[in-house]
C-alpha cells in the first residue's frame, strides 16, 4: 500500500529544491504580481482617447459648448466628423471610430424642456469602452447663457445623454477581471510547475535511479504535487489582496468557500501539468504543452469573452478545460456572494478531474521502459 | 539454485527490428562481483534493464533473488540497489539530505534511518562533506556518495551501471577496494564496464557483443582458452606490416602498442614465433616474443567474429 514516509520523503524533499531554486521562488511571488499590474492597468476601466465621431445638427453654441465640454474630460477625442447617424454608424462599425456622438438639431428646445441633449452611439464589442463613454453622464455641465428669468440654465446629471450600446447590449464590469485572473494565473503557474516536475527528473536522470526503488506511481504522483498546493493558495493570496486593495474589488464570497474553491482548481492544474509530464519528454516540451493548454484556458474559459457567446462546439472545448469550471466558479463565489453549494457542478467537475487525472498520470508513468 | 543469485534462461529483447539482446543465458552466483564487460551499445545496459524488471523480454526468463521478473519485480525493489551511470541524485540536496531521502524511499525512520546514513557517512569517508551541496563536490566524491546511496538498503543484490567512467584511475581503485569490501560482506554485484583493467578484476566476467554473450568464465580462465598465442613483434614499418599480417587466415588480429605489434596467432600454429619469422621474411631478424595474454586479447578473440 502507501507508503507515507516515502509520500513524506519526497514531499520534503521537493520543499527543499523549491527553496534553493531562487528563480522558481521568485516567480511564485513575481508572477502574480508583474500579471496582476500588467492585466489590472492594461484592462483598466480608466481609458482615454477613445476615438470617436461627431454628428453636430444643431451646430450652434449650446452644441459646441455640450462638444468642449466632452472633449474636456479627455475620455474621448473627436476625429471625424459626419453630416447623418447612419454615416456615423457605418464608420463604427468599419471600425474607424469607437463611438459617435449625435446631437440633434433641436438641442435648444431639449435643454429647455429638460429631455437628454444627445445621443452616444457606441461600440459596444468592447465593455470597457461602452462603460467608459456611459460613464460621461456624470460629467459636469453648465450654460453661462441666461435663460428668459435671467437664471442660469442647470442641468440635471443623469439626463445629458441617452447611450445606445450596438453589439453588445449586456456590459460586463472590469470586476470580472481580478477573480477570472486567479484562474488565469493559477492554470499558468500550477501546470507550469508540475509538468515540469518529472521531466526535470527525467532529464536530470534521477528518475532512471527513482524507478529502480520501491516508489510507487501513485506515491511520486501525490507527493509532486501536494507542495505545489501550497504555493498555489499562497498565490490566490496575493491576487484577491491586491485586487481587493488596488483595484477595489469587492470580495463578498466567505473566505473558506472562496479557499475551498481555489483548492479544487489548484489540484485540478496541478493534475492536468502531471499527465502534461508523463507525455512530454522534455522540459521545453512540457512548456509548450502547458501553453497549448493555456492559451485556451485564457481565451475560451470566459476570462476573456463570455462563455455564452461562445459557438456551442468552443462551448464543449471549453467545458474540458479546468479554467472554464474555475471561472464560473470563482466570480459567483468572490462578486455575486454565491455559495459554493449553487456552485456544485463545477466543483465535483473539478474534484473528479483531479482523481482520475492522477491515476492517469500515474498509470503513464509506468516503471518500465518498455 | 540456492546460491544462484541472477538466473536468466535465454532471455531475449528486442526493440522493434533491433535484437538488442539475443538468447542470454547466465547464472550469477551470491557474493560474486560479476562483470559484464562489452562496446558501447551491445546490450549490456538492456541486459541489466531486464533484470531489475524495467524491461519485459521478448522471449525468455529472468528469476532474480528467487523472484520471477518482471512481474515480482515490486518485492524486488527492496532488496537491490542502483548505481547509474551518470549521476542520478539530486544535485541541490546536500549529502546528507540525498543519503535521508533514499533511506527514506526504502522506507528506513527514526534512529534507524539516522544511524544507517551516519554509517555510510563513515563508511565511504562522506563525513567531511555532509552539509555540503552535491552541486560543488567532485567526481570522485559524486561518486561515493552514488555507492553510499545505493547501498542505504543493504541490498543483497547490487546493480553498477559503468560506475567508474566519471573518474580517475586513482578514485576507481579506492572504489573497487569497496566494492571487494561489499563483496566480502555477501553482497553480489553485477557491474558494467568497458575497462580491462576494470573487467580483470571480477571475479567472472562475460563479455556481450551485439546482444549476444561471447564468453562467461573467469577472467583467468578466459585468457587461458583464448585459442591464440600472442605474440610481440618489434620492427620497423609496423603499419604496413600490421596490414600484411593480419591478412593471412592464421592470424586472428594485430595491435600497435607503441613500437611494438601485438599479434594474435590461433593455437594451431604450434611454435608461432619461428612461423611467424619464417612466414615473414621481413621479420627474420626482428625481435618476436611470446607475451602473457591480456583480457584486452580476450576480448578482441572473442568479439569481431562473425
Amino acid at each position: 500500500m502507501l507508503s507515507l514516509t516515502r509520500v513524506r520523503a519526497i514531499i520534503f524533499k521537493e520543499l527543499r529544491q523549491l527553496s534553493r531554486d531562487k528563480l522558481t521562488f521568485a516567480m511564485i511571488v513575481m508572477i502574480p504580481l508583474i500579471q496582476l499590474t500588467l492585466f489590472g492597468y492594461a484592462i483598466n476601466t480608466d481609458v482615454r482617447n477613445i476615438p470617436v465621431a461627431i454628428v453636430d445638427q444643431s451646430n450652434n453654441r449650446t452644441s459646441q459648448l455640450l462638444m468642449e465640454t466632452v472633449r474636456a474630460t479627455q475620455v474621448v477625442r473627436f476625429v471625424q466628423t459626419y453630416q447623418s447617424p447612419e454615416q456615423a454608424k457605418q464608420a463604427i462599425q468599419a471600425g474607424k471610430v469607437r463611438a459617435a456622438l449625435v446631437i440633434p438639431h433641436d438641442i435648444q428646445q431639449r435643454l429647455t424642456q429638460g429631455r437628454p441633449l444627445a445621443q452616444w452611439m457606441v461600440d459596444g464589442t468592447d465593455s470597457i469602452i461602452g462603460g467608459a463613454i456611459t460613464g460621461l453622464q456624470q460629467m459636469p455641465f453648465s450654460l453661462n447663457t441666461k435663460t428668459a428669468n435671467g437664471q442660469p440654465a442647470v442641468i440635471s446629471s443623469d439626463n445629458k445623454f441617452t447611450v445606445a450600446l450596438y453589439y453588445n447590449p449586456s456590459r460586463r464590469t472590469a470586476v470580472n477581471i481580478v477573480p477570472g485572473l486567479i484562474g488565469i494565473i493559477l492554470s499558468m503557474t500550477m501546470i507550469l510547475f508540475t509538468s515540469i516536475a518529472i521531466v526535470r527528473e527525467r532529464e536530470k536522470g534521477n528518475l532512471e535511479l527513482l524507478i529502480n526503488t520501491p516508489v510507487r506511481p501513485i506515491e511520486l504522483m501525490i507527493a509532486k504535487i501536494t507542495p505545489y498546493i501550497f504555493v498555489g493558495l499562497i498565490q490566490v493570496g496575493i491576487i484577491l489582496g491586491l485586487g481587493a486593495l488596488i483595484f477595489d474589488v469587492p470580495i463578498n464570497g466567505q473566505p473558506h468557500e472562496i479557499v475551498l474553491g481555489a483548492l479544487l482548481f489548484i489540484t485540478a492544474s496541478l493534475t492536468l501539468g502531471l499527465i502534461i509530464s508523463t507525455i512530454a519528454k522534455t522540459q521545453l516540451q512540457a512548456m509548450q504543452l502547458t501553453f497549448f493548454i493555456l492559451l485556451p484556458s485564457i481565451l475560451l474559459s470566459g476570462f476573456m469573452f463570455p462563455y455564452e457567446g461562445m459557438p456551442e462546439i468552443v462551448q464543449w472545448i471549453a467545458e474540458a478545460l479546468p479554467t472554464t469550471h474555475f471561472m464560473r466558479m470563482i466570480r459567483g463565489l468572490v462578486l455575486r456572494n454565491a455559495e459554493l453549494q449553487d456552485m456544485w457542478k463545477d466543483g465535483l467537475w473539478l474534484a473528479l478531474f483531479t482523481i482520475i487525472g492522477v491515476f492517469f498520470a500515474a498509470k503513464r508513468f509506468n516503471k518500465t521502459l518498455d | 539454485m540456492t546460491d544462484v543469485v541472477i538466473k536468466a534462461n535465454r532471455i531475449s529483447k528486442s526493440f522493434g527490428s533491433v535484437q538488442a539482446v539475443d538468447e542470454l543465458t547466465l547464472n550469477v552466483r551470491k557474493g560474486e562481483i560479476y562483470g559484464f564487460l562489452g562496446p558501447n551499445g551491445c546490450g549490456k545496459s538492456t541486459t541489466i534493464r531486464l533484470f531489475t524488471g524495467l524491461l519485459t523480454p521478448s522471449a525468455g526468463s529472468v528469476e532474480v533473488l528467487g523472484l520471477i521478473i518482471p512481474s515480482q519485480a515490486d518485492q524486488l525493489r527492496l532488496k537491490i540497489g542502483y548505481m547509474t551511470q551518470k549521476f542520478s541524485l539530486y544535485e541541490d540536496l546536500t549529502v546528507t539530505e540525498n543519503l535521508t531521502f533514499m533511506g527514506q524511499i526504502y522506507g528506513l525512520k527514526g534512529a534507524e534511518l539516522k544511524q544507517r546514513c551516519q554509517q555510510q557517512l563513515n563508511t565511504y569517508n562522506l563525513g567531511r562533506l555532509s552539509k555540503q551541496l552535491v552541486a560543488g563536490m567532485s567526481g570522485g566524491e559524486k561518486q561515493r556518495l552514488s555507492l553510499a546511496a545505493a547501498t542505504i538498503n543493504q541490498p543483497e543484490l547490487l546493480f553498477l551501471d559503468e560506475p567508474t567512467s566519471a573518474v580517475d584511475p586513482e578514485n576507481r581503485r579506492e572504489f573497487w577496494e569497496q566494492l571487494f569490501d561489499l563483496s566480502e560482506q555477501g553482497t553480489t554485484l553485477l557491474v558494467t564496464t568497458h575497462y580491462m583493467d576494470e573487467a580483470e578484476r571480477c571475479h567472472r566476467l562475460a563479455i556481450m557483443e551485439r546482444g549476444k554473450l561471447r564468453a562467461d568464465d573467469t577472467p583467468a580462465n578466459l585468457m587461458q582458452q583464448m585459442g591464440v598465442n600472442v605474440v610481440e613483434v618489434q620492427a620497423p614499418a609496423l603499419r604496413s606490416l600490421k596490414a600484411k599480417l593480419v591478412a593471412r587466415p592464421e592470424i586472428r588480429s594485430a595491435a600497435q602498442l607503441g613500437t611494438r605489434l601485438r599479434v594474435l596467432i590461433y593455437t594451431r600454429i604450434q611454435q608461432p614465433e619461428r612461423w611467424i619469422k619464417n612466414t615473414f621474411p621481413e621479420l627474420s631478424q626482428a625481435e618476436v616474443a611470446i607475451a602473457r595474454p591480456t583480457l584486452e586479447d580476450v576480448f578482441v578473440s572473442v568479439t569481431g567474429g562473425d
